[in-house]
């Protein structure tokens, strides 16, 4: 348990960190440094390495925005064994629908409580 | 004209009159003292960014007005700026003061520009009163030019921190007790194909280089009490004081060298390389500055308000950062 967690918190923080490296050495915006982790994630459960990554690091593989590609593929893949084709369109966001609903979800409950402010870093 | 971009005002146009004020972060700056007045919210009790940044120019120019103890009726002409879409928040201001008034945008460097502008029309013994100045509420200009405030994006360390103030004065007929605006020089765009907008202070030193050099070749043998740049930041700054060093044009001014951005909010390194937007420079030199210029603890200095020029559209696209300085030396006698 203790040691899952551990590498649960590794692997995730590792993962932030080539993020932070995207912006401060790369200099991308943070708009392409999110879709760029979401492909990076989608290919590599294309090619079926997300899985066994996420038997590895658990919530360090599923909680960063990779997750967010390989859930993409992985719906669209199984849908696709269904349905052929057209299975690809409508499973893509058949296991991602939870996560955007929530952002949306959480977004309108944060904005109707909160003012926004500027954040001094 | 001949050797254009440098000019001397015979009549001797003096600010008579000066309002500063700022939003409730910065309360926090080092010039706190001598702003007019401190707002607790940074919506300026309205319900919306922009509507606020509008309220902020308005309140702030019927305080010039009335320090001054005049009328918004007595004034002949407004000239003002600022850096959201279309200048609304300062349009909308006019709308409520109702005087007659001309829009103008030099990005941040309007504080100037529009100075420079006032003095011309001045020259011409047309005008008696110009109200002029410019301001930016932090919300609504890092929505314009950065990203959205609730998107919380990161900034490196040579990002700056748009001010929430505003600054204007007035404009008006040589008055002995007042400082006047002796000289001007209006900028030349300068592009050093800079691309990052969250280093904007070192895409503006070269054009804040450029206009100095000019000015003081047209002045030599002046002496200033100083030199200020409008928002090039702690990491611009540093750009074209290496820059006035290596040229050796104009070296003694190295130790006389200020920045109103990168003083703006002290040495907190929150606010990474400093202040920037066209109310750091306003809120700065007609808040502070004038308030020694007043008391005759300067008596020459030169201010070079710097601006960025370019829009979010132009960014993505892939263009570089194109650069304006204006400059305006005061004198005070």
């Amino acid at each position: 348990m203790i040691f899952s967690i551990i590498i649960a918190f590794v692997v995730g923080g590792l993962i932030c960190v080539v993020g932070q490296l995207l912006f401060d050495v790369a200099k991308l915006t943070p708009a392409h440094t999110l879709s760029l982790m979401v492909v990076i994630g989608s290919v590599l459960d294309g090619f079926g390495l997300y899985e066994p990554f996420i038997d590895f690091a658990g919530a360090g593989a599923t909680v960063p925005i990779l997750s967010f590609g390989n859930s993409l593929t992985h719906g669209a893949m199984a849908e696709a064994e269904k349905h052929g084709l057209i299975g690809v369109l409508t499973g893509m966001f058949e296991v991602t629908s939870s996560g955007i609903s929530a952002a949306i979800v959480f977004g309108v409950i944060a904005a109707i409580i909160f003012k926004s402010k500027g954040k001094v870093s | 004209m001949k050797n254009a971009r440098t000019y001397q005002f015979a009549t001797k146009p003096s600010i008579v009159s000066t309002a500063v004020s700022v939003g409730p972060l910065e309360k926090q700056s080092p010039f706190r003292p001598h702003f007019d007045h401190v707002y607790e919210d940074e919506r300026f009790g309205e319900d919306s960014n922009e509507k606020g940044h509008a309220t902020l120019i308005e309140d702030t120019c019927k305080l010039a007005i009335m320090k001054g103890g005049f009328q918004a009726t007595d004034i002949d002409l407004f000239l003002a700026g600022d850096l959201v879409n279309q200048m609304t928040p300062t349009n909308f201001a006019a709308r409520e003061l109702a005087t007659p008034f001309m829009g103008m945008f030099s990005a941040c460097a309007t504080s100037i520009s529009s100075l420079i502008t006032a003095s011309f029309f001045l020259e011409t013994n047309q005008m008696e009163r110009i109200l002029f100045g410019s301001a930016s509420q932090h919300n609504a200009v890092e929505r314009q030019f950065r990203y959205p405030i609730e998107y919380g994006a990161q900034k490196p360390p040579t990002g700056q921190w748009t001010v929430t103030g505003a600054g204007f004065g007035i404009l008006s007929q040589y008055q002995r007790d007042k400082p006047y605006v002796h000289s001007a020089t209006i900028g030349q765009v300068v592009d050093c194909e800079c691309k990052d907008p969250l280093d904007m202070g070192s895409a503006m030193a070269p054009a804040a280089f450029d206009t100095i050099q000019q000015h003081l070749s047209q002045n030599k043998g002046t002496s200033y009490d100083f030199v200020m740049t409008g928002d090039l930041g702690k990491n611009g700054s540093a750009i074209l004081q290496e820059l006035i060093r290596t040229s050796g044009v104009s070296s003694y001014l190295v130790d006389k060298y200020r920045d109103a951005g990168a003083e703006f909010y002290g040495n907190n390194e929150k606010f990474l390389s400093g202040g920037s937007g066209a109310g750091c420079s306003a809120s700065v030199y007609y808040g502070p500055i004038y308030a020694e210029l007043l008391k005759k603890q300067w008596k020459k200095i030169l201010l070079v308000a710097t601006g960025a020029l370019l829009s979010p559209l132009s960014f993505q696209q892939g263009e570089t950062i194109p650069c304006i300085a204006h400059a305006v030396e005061l004198t005070m006698e």
